[in-house]
């Protein structure tokens, strides 16, 4: 099969790969470069596990073509702790009992990211606007979407 | 056989490798074409892409508007002068797939979904497509009915009138799961009014068919009358007409004949 | 957060409570948010395969013919796999406690009885190969009859679901074709009621849809031996399966289960180990074999749909006097646990209350369905959905409060349940109370003041007469055996004793003055509302 070299910013790193056509970006990332943070739940774009930034924006890598974020920055759930500092929203996740199975939580936490990026005060409608593409199994959302809150320093029960 | 993926600069070339090539598809934001190749669609061994600024160009200044295929949900949502087209961009998935998903690739959209389509027939938008002769442009409902035999092209853009005001055009997605979800049925109208009247009615219906519909007997009773309650009454008794909605894990196709006047009603009248 | 209600049996209870109360943390929350929390399929082994399988597209149907010629030449693959290759294709998973009959097999030979079912297994270089040469494989269908509702498949005549039980019943004890359980005269107690109420309560299939699909890896690992990731929730169940469906020793096997990505009941069916594991030993690689989101929602298991016919006697002073209760579960094609499910459905009846007559059938009833399988409280949790929906019309139908009505009916410490035992530590009364305090919900007062602990046992404490029925002796239970048992010393296997028959009557407590019930309530007989 053909293969394609793929150079990317992965987590801040220069990375390369060879992916043949029709690579997702999920499976390029676990599979080729070893992240196994983003996560297989659907592969049709419902259930936001594969959730991860494409130059700041969220994207489902599930549905991405991975030769499309060639010379592009990608953000996934293994790169945002600071050192060994957990980033805001991981301490608040863990803090709001946030996980339980914790399976949807990389791209909970990939969506939460894209939103405070852009709003660092969002209101409880915002967020769950910003988690709608994101499916929990476990914890009825109620959690998470205190801990966001909690993370953005913001109104929390608003 | 693997799949191969062409990147071509120009939308001419990207379209005559889509023709002339069966297992060839046009990729767009991926939400259509990734999914079908992870879930193991062996029919698509090429993927066509087109790198061509004017695939993602907005137009939107005057009163008419041309969108390029590639124009992201997103997108259009942060354009101010696209603020009729926001509540059918805010219906499409959850935020991630409106970074993805993109005006042409929603023409494709098989039910339960294609609801930004629902708007673009309302508001009687124009297809241009680029096939093997040349360019041209396709009213939207005729392409909607020959899409089957629409794969081997490529669309460039769609372009519509701006309605005359808010309030003329109205749209809704009844969903199960809220903010986001699959459509029970999609509803969009269309109503110019000129001293008092309505003047050029469109309804259009998603989910209530094979592809996206207009519901001519709706807007015969909506044609030439003022917006009251005995003819919104007679939209919705007849918002059912000419529609075969089919039954999916969302929806009975019982249940989305029982539902679509009484969501017409609600529509046509401002009520949640 | 938590309201800890200290006042409640206070004299009972030893209350150093150093955990409950206060907010403590998961020990993998920290995994969970960083991402490390190892599930099965994080890991990547060299030179690894994948598995697909192609699946039955009829729900009833005799299998011809099945051709892999072509797809065995397809690019990629390393091996088809079929019914004949799988060293043991019969198997039920509840064989491991001697509970059932091998019925389901690993892949269809002859016959598929659901959509879905698995038929021929592909492994291969990648996934889009794998695809490719499962479009190869030509499956020959004669479709046959099927049947989908629970009372359908009962009728004589219809279509043979599981040739193991051809009556499309799960069979108990060799003979039995239903749980029964019976207590008092329910013919009578409705016969004597103020009213009687029938009502029809019918569940769908849940699907648990975990976020995570079923799936594993298995890789040869050292010493002969095989490592397996697993999204199992029964690591020892699936290591015990899959040890007698390949008919090795199960120290075979290093089974390692991840985190699960939730569970719910939907991963305990062993689904995908046993193909990855023979794939891996039949080709000398590791193997994948994870679902995609629709085989998780055609082909994974859900809880079975259940229907469920309640016919009560209530008096008009409240008082529920008999209970009769018909309940089918909609196992599906196979066995899995439904059987199991119908045990603790007739052992959970008639709620938790006290009723002088009860009367139980339960069925475990075999359909062209998807197999199910546990989730979340099964085998009981519908059956609750049905009583309290039926206390609720009864109270209505008796102008009660429905909260006083519970109360009302409550079982107390002491008091005989229709399964022959006492019942003890009871707080469904406290409970009620409780709720209705937080929910602002007036009760009178003689219902605040009633207590589990007290108004039990007495003439509630007696297993009133109960008419016998004719009923088949069983057979003992036959002893499966596997080839890894040891087999055993001398010419016959010692007897297994079989497990107890629903017990007889007591004939030694004398009856109850008259009839059941009448007396029963008295200390706390209130007056009606309106």
């Amino acid at each position: 099969m053909a293969k394609t070299a793929l150079q990317f910013r992965h987590n801040g790193r220069d990375v390369a790969i060879f992916v043949d056509g029709g690579t997702n970006l999920l499976v390029a990332l676990r599979e080729l470069i070893g992240d196994m943070t983003p996560k297989f739940g659907c592969g049709q774009g419902g259930c936001g596990a594969c959730s991860v930034l494409i130059d700041g924006e969220l994207h489902l890598s599930c549905l991405t073509l991975a030769e499309t974020v060639a010379g592009r920055s990608v953000e996934t759930l293994d790169g945002i702790k600071d050192g060994p500092n957990l980033h805001p929203l991981q301490r608040a996740f863990a803090e709001n009992f946030a996980a339980q199975c914790g399976y949807c939580t990389p791209g909970m936490l990939m969506a939460a990211k894209a939103l405070l990026d852009r709003n660092p005060s969002p209101s409880r409608t915002e967020v769950v606007e910003a988690i709608s593409g994101n499916i929990c199994r476990c914890t009825g959302y109620e959690p998470i979407i205190n801990a966001v809150l909690a993370a953005s320093g913001g109104r929390a029960r608003a | 056989m693997p799949v191969t993926v062409r990147t071509f600069a120009s939308s001419g070339e990207a379209a005559a490798a889509l023709s002339s090539d069966r297992g060839a598809r046009y990729l767009g934001g991926g939400t259509l074409v990734m999914r079908a190749l992870n879930e193991g669609d062996i029919s698509i061994s090429t993927i066509v892409r087109a790198s061509d600024h004017a695939l993602t160009r907005i137009e939107a200044a005057g009163p008419r508007v041309t969108i390029g295929a590639g124009v992201t949900f997103a997108r259009i949502l942060a354009e101010r002068d696209l603020s009729f087209l926001h509540a059918p961009a805010r219906s499409i998935g959850g935020p991630a797939v409106r970074n993805m998903g993109t005006v042409g690739g929603n023409l494709f959209a098989p039910n339960p979904y294609g609801d930004f389509t629902v708007a673009l027939l309302a508001l009687d938008a124009v297809v241009s497509v680029r096939g093997g002769l040349g360019s041209r442009d396709v009213p939207i409902e005729e392409f909607l009915q020959s899409r089957e035999r629409q794969t081997g092209t490529l669309v460039l853009s769609i372009s519509c009138q701006k309605p005359g005001s808010a309030e003329a055009f109205r749209f809704r997605k009844i969903a199960r799961i809220k903010p986001k979800g699959g459509s029970v049925i999609t509803l969009a109208a269309h109503l110019p009014m000129s001293g008092g009247r309505i003047v050029g009615a469109r309804v259009a219906l998603g989910s209530m068919a094979p592809t996206q519909i207009r519901a001519r007997a709706a807007e015969r009773a909506l044609e030439g009358r003022s917006l009251d309650a005995p003819t919104i009454g007679a939209a919705a008794a007849a918002a059912v007409e000419g529609t075969s909605p089919g039954d999916n894990a969302l929806a009975s196709a019982w249940y989305r004949r029982e539902i679509v006047g009484v969501h017409l009603r609600r529509l046509l009248s401002g009520q949640e | 957060m938590l309201e800890l209600r200290k006042d409640i049996f206070a004299d009972e209870r030893d209350d150093n409570l150093k955990e409950i109360g206060k907010g403590t943390q998961r020990q993998d929350m920290l995994g969970h948010v960083t991402g490390t929390s190892t599930y099965f399929d994080d890991h990547k082994l060299q030179g690894m395969l994948h598995l697909k399988v192609v699946r039955s597209t009829h729900s009833h149907a005799r299998l011809r013919r099945i051709d892999t010629s072509e797809a065995e030449r397809s690019p990629g693959v390393r091996r088809i796999i079929r019914g004949a290759d799988v060293p043991r294709n019969l198997n039920t998973l509840l064989s491991l406690i001697n509970f059932g009959k091998d019925d389901e097999p690993s892949l269809a030979v002859d016959k598929v009885r659901y959509k879905g079912e698995p038929i021929v297994a592909v492994v291969a270089d990648s996934p889009r190969e794998a695809f490719e040469a499962m479009s190869k494989v030509h499956v020959d269908y004669e479709p046959l009859p099927t049947v989908f509702d629970v009372e359908e498949a009962l009728k004589p005549g219809a279509p043979v679901v599981n040739e193991t039980y051809p009556k499309n019943t799960f069979t108990y004890y060799d003979v039995y074709d239903h749980q029964k359980l019976r207590f008092g005269d329910v013919e009578r107690g409705l016969a004597g009621a103020d009213h009687v109420l029938e009502q029809r309560y019918q569940m769908s299939p849940i699907e648990h849809a975990p976020t995570e699909t079923n799936g594993s890896i298995a890789a040869p690992d050292t010493n002969g031996r095989y490592v397996v990731y697993t999204s199992t929730q029964a690591l020892f169940f699936s290591v015990d399966t899959c040890a007698k469906i390949l008919d090795v020793p199960s120290n075979t096997f290093h089974f390692i289960g991840g985190t699960v990505g939730g569970g719910f009941g939907g991963k305990v069916d062993t689904l995908t180990e046993p193909l990855c594991i023979l794939a891996a030993m039949l080709i000398g690689r590791p193997v994948r074999y994870v679902f995609g989101r629709e085989e998780e929602m055609q082909y994974g298991a859900p809880r079975g749909a259940e229907r469920i016919y309640i016919k009560d006697g209530v008096m008009r002073d409240g008082r529920v006097v008999a209970r009769k209760v018909r309940a089918y579960f909609d196992s599906g094609a196979y066995t899995r646990l439904s059987s199991y499910a119908a045990v603790k459905c007739a052992a959970h009846l008639p709620g938790p209350y006290t009723i002088p007559n009860v009367y139980g059938d339960i069925y475990c009833v075999f359909t062209n369905r998807t197999p199910a399988t546990a989730m979340r409280g099964f085998g009981v949790t519908a059956m609750d959905f049905a009583i309290e929906c039926q206390m609720d019309k009864l109270a209505h139908f008796v102008s009660m409060d429905p909260m006083e009505f519970r109360i009302l009916n409550a079982y107390r410490d002491g008091d005989m349940k229709a399964h022959r035992r006492e019942a003890k530590n009871t707080a469904l009364i406290e409970c009620v109370q409780v709720a209705a305090e937080k929910a602002k919900w007036p009760l009178r007062e003689e219902f605040k003041r009633a207590s589990s602990r007290t108004d039990g046992g007495g003439d509630r404490a007696v297993v009133p007469p109960t008419p016998r029925e004719a009923r088949p002796q069983p057979a003992m239970a036959s002893q499966q055996r596997t080839s890894y048992d040891r087999t055993p010393a001398g010419t016959r296997e010692p007897a297994v004793p079989p497990p107890p028959p629903p017990p007889p009557p007591p004939a030694s407590r004398p009856p109850a003055a008259p009839s059941h019930g009448t007396t029963r309530f008295s200390s706390v007989f209130g007056t009606r509302r309106r």
